[in-house]
């Protein structure tokens, strides 16, 4: 591999790992504050894209679609703690897999009826339509370059609100002694309607984000569902900063497995998961 | 509005078949039982129902030749799940005792079917499933085929390829049957013509995480690459290799579904793609005017490649049936005449060869302004070579 074609892939790796974050950080943040496993995570990726189409087809602009796309996610997210989630706080694990898999075989009929089984696909924004040349052949699209650095500031972002907010703090001290802040006269509630409403809006803003590099397909979801765990798997079960630094983890890997060891590439992330989790086994960052 | 339209169809069909039944020696007054094995729902549910609608035109449409013999059709949902093929298959066989069984759009549910079906009692037709072995290894008395066989599509690129002065290639594709045969049918006719491949990608199915793979082609810089993708994967990776710069530097050829149902979902990224295939919607000949405008008026949305696979399917029914007088019963016969059958499909004639499978044009095409255009015949009337089948 020359130099030029190793930086290459780094920035692939680098690119998919960070995308991975942004859908794999809800996942972590639900389960961490809310002790809820929601298998459905996926689907609300494959919602946010299918969002991301239908707006940009009726409105055509991009940025207002992204923001009516994450809108409903929100609310998506709000009726569905308050009408199901909100049962399973006090049940075990199996029941939550029970109905968040239920969840997956409803929303994937919705989107059967509502937008069909046809491959869709969303146009990159003109303003972000650009390239940078890295090598003589290959070049690098704006847009990736942009949805690598939301991400990133989505991340940080996220590392301030926990760290240096009033509603982090109640995020944090929820996740360690749930009574004690009711008993301060918190409503938990209230706090888990929002922590899971975010958590569905990000795994959205991802489905956006991803919509115009990728195809917008009948079970989108599940494929990017399994990569999310392995990350969250690796970083640790509720943390963020795991889900960061295992993302990056599993793209790198991922990425350049492809290229060095092209028959096992589909196996490496999953012997990256069991070689951290012989070390670790509770993860990189358990909380 | 759509649902009158259909109706008055049905009716108008029920009408003639019952006025010629009346009228004609009716060679039995049993229904010609056609068991439908295709995808309903599921990922392929959109193949599927192409299917069933190009066979129901083309029975309704040659109603008239079928001599009073009416058509029964009865439907199963595969969910394109080879597991359940098995089960589907035996009960349209021992159940329904059915005279045709159409099916599948998948290969795996096509090896399933063939275990059942093989040298029994009904005729199996394959109305999509490309997969080699059905009509190589696995062929038999009673099968056959309307759609194509993987080598089929993709054998005439290497010389489209050769034609072109590209001497380097790139190939790529998922690591399963269709992807696999069909990259080995290119590299077949590639360097028997001096071509060399460079290098040879197999990608985990169903990943379309390309872009660590496209930027290794960047890098290695061929005179083109050829591939093999479909539906959701295909418009991943023609955006792909355009977003990381390759298009318009090195050209991209494919088997033919690389652009079959995906061109709008691909957008600008697909403009000026080449593909090999047996059809194209914009293919210009009388029989595919007229049956995509009947089409589209029947369905009121545009036709498929799998909507005239299923097309022929129908057409493969029907001229067995007049030729026989429609008199069914003796298997030997009914093969006989399919397999002198001469279809005029949309796509062109089609004869079938000793293996069962079509014998037929494969057509070049390049996507301008968003449509397959037909620039070139590289091949007419191509046979596949049915490796391994002993027919």
């Amino acid at each position: 591999m020359t130099t030029s074609l190793f930086f290459v892939q780094l920035i692939n790796g680098l690119q998919y790992g960070l995308l991975l974050f942004l859908i794999a950080s809800g996942l972590t943040l639900v389960f961490g504050v809310m002790g809820i496993l929601n298998l459905a995570h996926g689907s609300m990726y494959m919602i946010g894209a299918y969002l991301a189409w239908y707006f940009v087809e009726n409105t055509g602009s991009f940025t207002l679609s992204a923001i009516i796309s994450a809108a409903i996610a929100l609310g998506i997210g709000i009726v569905v703690e308050k009408t199901l989630i909100q049962r399973l706080y006090k049940r075990n694990h199996l029941d939550q897999v029970l109905l968040t898999i239920g969840m997956i075989f409803v929303f994937n009929a919705l989107q059967s009826i509502l937008w069909g089984d046809d491959p869709l696909g969303v146009q990159v924004p003109d303003a972000l339509s650009g390239a940078v040349p890295l090598t003589e052949v290959v070049e690098y699209p704006v847009y990736r370059i942009f949805v690598a650095f939301l991400c990133v500031a989505i991340a940080v972002l996220m590392y301030y609100m926990i760290n240096r907010t009033r509603l982090g703090m109640l995020i944090r001290a929820g996740e360690s002694n749930r009574e004690m802040v009711e008993c301060l006269g918190i409503d938990i509630s209230r706090l888990y309607t929002v922590v899971f409403a975010i958590g569905v809006m990000l795994a959205a803003v991802a489905g956006v984000a991803a919509a115009p590099m990728s195809s917008i397909v009948p079970g989108m979801g599940e494929h990017v569902l399994i990569a999310c765990f392995v990350v969250v798997v690796i970083g640790g079960m509720g943390s963020i900063k795991g889900a960061f630094v295992g993302a990056l983890l599993v793209g790198l890997v991922d990425t350049f497995a492809s290229v060095l060891v092209p028959q096992l590439s589909s196996m490496m992330i999953y012997i990256l998961m069991a070689f951290i989790l012989l070390l670790k086994p509770q993860g990189l960052f358990s909380s | 509005m759509e649902n009158n339209r259909k109706l008055s169809h049905l009716l108008l069909a029920g009408a003639l078949t019952g006025t010629l039944s009346a009228q004609a020696v009716a060679a039995s007054d049993e229904p010609i039982k056609v068991g439908i094995m295709l995808p309903f729902s599921g990922i392929y549910a959109a193949l599927g129902d192409a299917g069933r609608n190009g066979l129901k035109m083309a029975l309704q449409e040659k109603a008239a030749e079928l001599h009073g013999r009416k058509i029964e059709f009865i439907e199963m949902d595969t969910e394109a799940r080879p597991e359940r093929a098995p089960e589907i298959a035996s009960s349209l066989l021992d159940q329904h005792n059915a005279d045709f069984i159409i099916g599948p759009v998948h290969s795996g549910v096509a090896m399933g079917m063939i275990k059942v079906l093989r040298n029994k009692d009904t005729v199996m037709i394959i109305p999509n499933a490309g997969a080699a072995a059905a009509t190589g290894p696995l062929c038999a008395p009673n099968i056959f085929r309307t759609s194509f066989s993987s080598w089929q599509p993709s054998y005439p690129m290497g010389k489209v390829a050769l034609d072109n002065g590209y001497k380097r290639v790139v190939t790529m594709s998922w690591n399963y049957g269709m992807g696999r045969e069909s990259l080995d049918a290119f590299e077949e006719s590639f360097t028997a013509g001096g071509g060399e491949i460079v290098k040879k990608i197999l990608v985990p199915f169903p990943k379309t995480e390309f872009q660590s793979y496209l930027s290794e082609i960047g890098s290695i810089n061929p005179d083109a690459v050829f591939v093999f993708f479909a539906g959701g994967g295909a418009v991943k990776f023609v955006k792909d290799y355009d977003a990381l710069g390759l298009k318009g530097k090195i050209p991209l050829l494919g088997s033919g579904f690389l652009t079959e149902g995906t061109l709008e979902a691909q957008g600008p990224s697909a403009e000026g793609i080449r593909t090999t295939l047996h059809y194209a919607d914009a293919l210009d000949n009388e029989v595919n005017a007229r049956f995509r405008q009947n089409y589209q008026q029947m369905f009121a949305k545009p036709a498929d490649i799998y909507a005239v696979q299923g097309y022929d399917a129908g057409l493969l029914i029907a001229s067995a049936v007049n030729r026989l007088g429609g008199d069914i019963e003796d298997q030997d016969a009914l093969i006989k005449a399919m397999e002198e059958a001469k279809l005029f499909s949309p796509r062109g004639e089609i004869t079938f060869s000793k293996a069962h499978n079509p014998i037929q044009n494969i057509y070049l095409r390049e996507v301008i302004d968003g449509e397959n255009k037909v620039i070139d015949v590289p091949v007419a009337a191509l046979e596949d070579p049915a490796r391994g089948c002993k027919l």
